[in-house]
């Protein structure tokens, strides 16, 4: 090997590494430790007000109301961490809740139904990632036009028409509502998706190379990385999670018309961002994305039991959203001043 | 060594007759080249020869117009730079293509991870992989920090480090140097010895030639897209090589002027800014070019940056013109005859997505504006005279200013500077990457300001352009003043002496 040829050049004393890894580890973790202990908190500030708030009806209510949007979530925060965004979510949401209505009022296979609003929510996934892909088009102007697009046609196919409760089978509806005690079963369903999607991302070639290419497209495509295949998979994958979202739906509500999944879109967009994943691509995770919905999504619970009026919602997620953002930049300046001291250490070490 | 002229070796990696063209541009006209194992080969040419094109069809980045890339005398196509690097191609470009997110170690293995079971990526065996990479260059890295902040020399460590990762059969470095200090130099020329000792093909490719003739075997000239010559590098001597990159002789890299030294145009006064520099005092009267030497990271532009405005800093106080600067404010150091030539041009010196002509005005927008409208007529009148004094070459000042060739660039960016009519001009790096016949010009340039009394605060990192220009050579280390040297008493072995701290001058490793 190499090694015996340039040993007198290279055999520099090498500088034990005291590992910034660790501290840097830890704050970049803290990220998402930092959501979990707000929430945390103020489930405990509520749970001190109103001794009733976290029954196991009451967890159980959290979890629910969360589900759907860590779904949806989880499929946004893979768009984003690749430099993207899709804001078509909402509509997709819609008309796959339709959709699996539609089939479960005429007799059809529940499982077949989730089967379609999935396959059908990748198909408009894939639609997006082509035009993203094929156009060279930024995605926010993309899925924007997407958005109205699919709500369009969605209002044209179902009109007026709506799903109700009655239509559909009990073990759909029960499927929507029960669970293994204060644990529905919609979010052990979700649970198993986020962790597998976090896993692929983080264990996978395919996976890391979606951080790569939104962390800089151009080296991206230097390295070899099928850029647009991999823009494309994370829609796919977005479209489907949106799919699979319609259908539980329609399982824990029970309705569905043409108005379904209206503005979804940005609380989508808002738990990403809380949740840490970087708006340029590149960084944060599908755990942290998760976080964040289940802390929007328990605001809107948490509220109501100390008796505070349900308007002050949407200014609470607005303040957190900024709060997500200012904490994120801060983090990044610090973290960048910690890493120049260290490799001027480093550096100072081996010149010196 | 092989002698490939009178051995029927074949070619490693080949190019037959390629041509090139963007739009109306041709890049590359019918070149040839043969790389052969165990040789390194150097590519010269000034900026906008046809080199960078070159390496990216090597890369599989572009295809040929016309012509053909060999890979042991077959033809290969490469459908894109993951085929090139699967036949054992490595490439560093020169912009660094780095993820700033990701850690160095995945930066390294990126698309090529080693996998366990179920095809997931081994992380310990790429952190591993990486550290035993680290301790070959010697270099002092965490393999697990994000690639994020890092010196441009770090990071072309990494690539340098990337490009090993494979057993590469080709490695083709551009500019690989311009960013790293003398030890950090030798080091990357030993791996990259023991690798052609191997039987690594290497096509080399930098401005400073003294390294070509240290590292490579053969050379081949290119001028305007097309080929000059091919040849050994025996025999040949530097000023042949200049001759035939430019055309013409070379007469004079460092037309040094007599200029009349006059009075204190920037005074700094023990500037210190906590853990970037300590304690940097240092006067520039007009008329004087004051060089700035140092190792990269010794705190060189930081401190350029702090007195221009742009960091703050903790203590001491900037006057220019016998006026004190109010800190932190890049816009009065402007109204007061500062002017700063930042290192990164395309980055931080130039607007990559504005035209030639937007880009001369930016920086002087008053002179063109008429009650608060810019005139564009004005703004195109003023980028024309001043894209004629400083020979810019362009096809239209409508072009968008990334369109032309890194010297070009420079020249822009002095142009906008100067646009302003500065009493001090401060410039970081002024000929870095750029072609040997534009870097003639540009200090050409400078020697004129400095005739006109304008003083000059040069940062560089290549010392025969500290030593031929400086009136004076500050040198910095460690974010200290380290010395301060005549241009009389001024010399490698005194710049690098104090630059690295050595009691013993030559070399600069330590």
């Amino acid at each position: 090997m190499t090694a015996s040829t340039t040993a007198t050049a290279a055999e520099q004393p090498l500088m034990a590494v005291t590992s910034p890894r660790r501290l840097i580890d830890r704050v970049l973790r803290m990220r998402e430790l930092a959501i979990l202990v707000v929430l945390a908190v103020m489930l405990v500030a509520t749970q001190i007000d109103n001794t009733s708030f976290l029954s196991e009806q009451g967890i159980k209510d959290l979890l629910l109301n969360a589900t759907i949007l860590v779904l949806v979530a989880v499929g946004e925060a893979v768009v984003v961490i690749t430099g993207n965004v899709d804001l078509s979510v909402g509509s997709v949401l819609g008309v796959t809740a339709f959709a699996a209505g539609d089939l479960l009022r005429h007799g059809g296979n529940p499982v077949l139904a989730i089967g379609l609003a999935v396959l059908l929510g990748a198909g408009f996934g894939a639609f997006n990632g082509l035009l993203v892909g094929l156009g060279q088009v930024p995605s926010l102007v993309v899925t924007l036009g997407t958005l109205y697009i699919i709500r369009a046609l969605d209002s044209i196919w179902v009109g007026s028409r709506e799903i109700t409760a009655s239509r559909l089978p009990s073990g759909y509806k029960t499927f929507g509502h029960d669970g293994l005690s204060a644990i529905p079963y919609l979010a052990l369903l979700a649970t198993v998706v986020l962790i597998a999607v976090g896993y692929f991302l983080r264990n996978y070639r395919s996976g890391r190379e979606c951080y790569a290419l939104g962390s800089h497209a151009q080296a991206a495509s230097l390295a070899g990385i099928p850029v647009r295949r991999r823009v494309m998979a994370a829609f796919v994958l977005c479209g489907a999670l949106a799919g699979l979202a319609g259908a539980l739906y329609l399982a824990r509500f029970s309705y569905a018309d043409a108005g379904t999944g209206s503005g979804y879109e940005l609380t989508v967009v808002s738990a990403v961002v809380v949740g840490g994943v970087g708006f340029t691509g590149g960084s944060g995770s599908v755990y942290g994305a998760a976080l964040g919905a289940l802390l929007l999504t328990s605001i809107n619970s948490v509220l109501p039991a100390i008796g505070v009026s349900s308007v002050w919602v949407e200014a609470i997620d607005g303040v957190l959203l900024l709060l997500a953002i200012s904490v994120d930049r801060i983090v990044a300046l610090r973290i960048a001043g910690l890493l120049r001291s260290r490799a001027r250490q480093a550096r100072s070490v081996i010149d010196g | 060594m092989k002698n490939p002229d009178s051995d029927p070796v074949v070619p490693v990696l080949a190019l037959e007759g390629v041509s090139k063209s963007f739009g109306a541009v041709r890049a590359l006209r019918s070149v040839s080249l043969q790389l052969f194992a165990g040789e390194a080969h150097a590519l010269a040419g000034e900026n906008g020869a046809g080199k960078s094109t070159l390496i990216k069809v090597l890369a599989g980045v572009h295809r040929p117009d016309e012509g053909s890339v060999l890979l042991d005398g077959e033809a290969a196509d490469f459908s894109g730079p993951a085929a090139a690097r699967d036949a054992g191609v490595a490439v560093i470009y020169q912009e660094p293509t780095l993820f700033p997110d990701l850690s160095v170690a995945e930066n390294i293995f990126m698309g090529r991870q080693p996998r366990r079971s179920f095809g997931r990526v081994d992380h310990r065996a790429v952190n591993d992989a990486v550290a035993a990479l680290f301790a070959r260059l010697g270099v002092a890295m965490d393999p697990e920090r994000p690639a994020r902040g890092l010196s441009i020399a770090d990071q072309q460590l990494v690539e340098i480090a990337k490009a090993l990762s494979f057993d590469a059969r080709v490695l083709i470095m551009d500019e690989p140097t311009a960013a790293l200090t003398g030890s950090e130099v030798a080091r990357l020329f030993a791996v990259v010895r023991a690798l052609r000792e191997q039987g690594a093909a290497v096509l080399f490719i930098s401005h400073r030639l003294s390294e070509v003739f240290e590292l490579c075997q053969r050379v081949t000239t290119l001028r305007d897209g097309a080929l000059v010559a091919s040849e050994p590098l025996d025999g040949l001597t530097e000023a042949d090589l200049v001759q035939r990159m430019v055309g013409r002789t070379l007469d004079e890299l460092y037309p040094k002027q007599d200029a009349e030294v006059g009075d204190v145009a920037l005074d700094v006064s023990r500037l210190t800014r906590e853990g970037v520099f300590t304690d940097v005092s240092f006067q520039v009267r007009s008329g004087e070019i004051v060089g700035l030497a140092g190792l990269v990271g010794a705190g060189r532009s930081e401190v350029a940056r702090a007195v221009f405005g742009i960091d703050r800093f903790d203590a001491g106080h900037v006057t220019v013109g016998g006026r004190r600067l109010k800190p932190g404010s890049p816009s009065l150091a402007m109204a007061a005859g500062l002017a700063l030539v930042p290192e990164d041009r395309r980055a931080q010196g130039l607007i990559m997505q504005m035209s030639v002509e937007r880009n001369i005005g930016l920086a002087d927008l008053k002179a063109s504006t008429n009650a608060g409208l810019v005139s564009r007529r004005a703004e195109r009148d003023r980028a024309v005279d001043w894209a004629a004094k400083l020979h810019v070459k362009y096809a239209r000042l409508s072009d968008l200013v990334g369109t032309l060739s890194g010297g070009n660039q420079q020249k822009v960016v002095l142009a906008k500077w100067l646009a302003t009519g500065p009493r001090v001009l401060i410039v970081d790096e002024p000929t870095r990457g750029i072609d040997v016949g534009t870097k003639a010009e540009v200090h050409r340039l400078l020697s004129q300001l400095a005739a006109d009394g304008v003083a000059v605060l040069m940062i560089s990192s290549d010392l025969p352009e500290i030593l031929g220009m400086a009136d004076r050579v500050l040198v910095m280390r460690e974010g200290r003043i380290s010395a301060e040297i005549s241009r009389e008493d001024a010399t490698e072995q005194t710049v690098v002496a104090a630059a690295t701290g050595a009691v013993v001058g030559v070399g600069g490793t330590s």
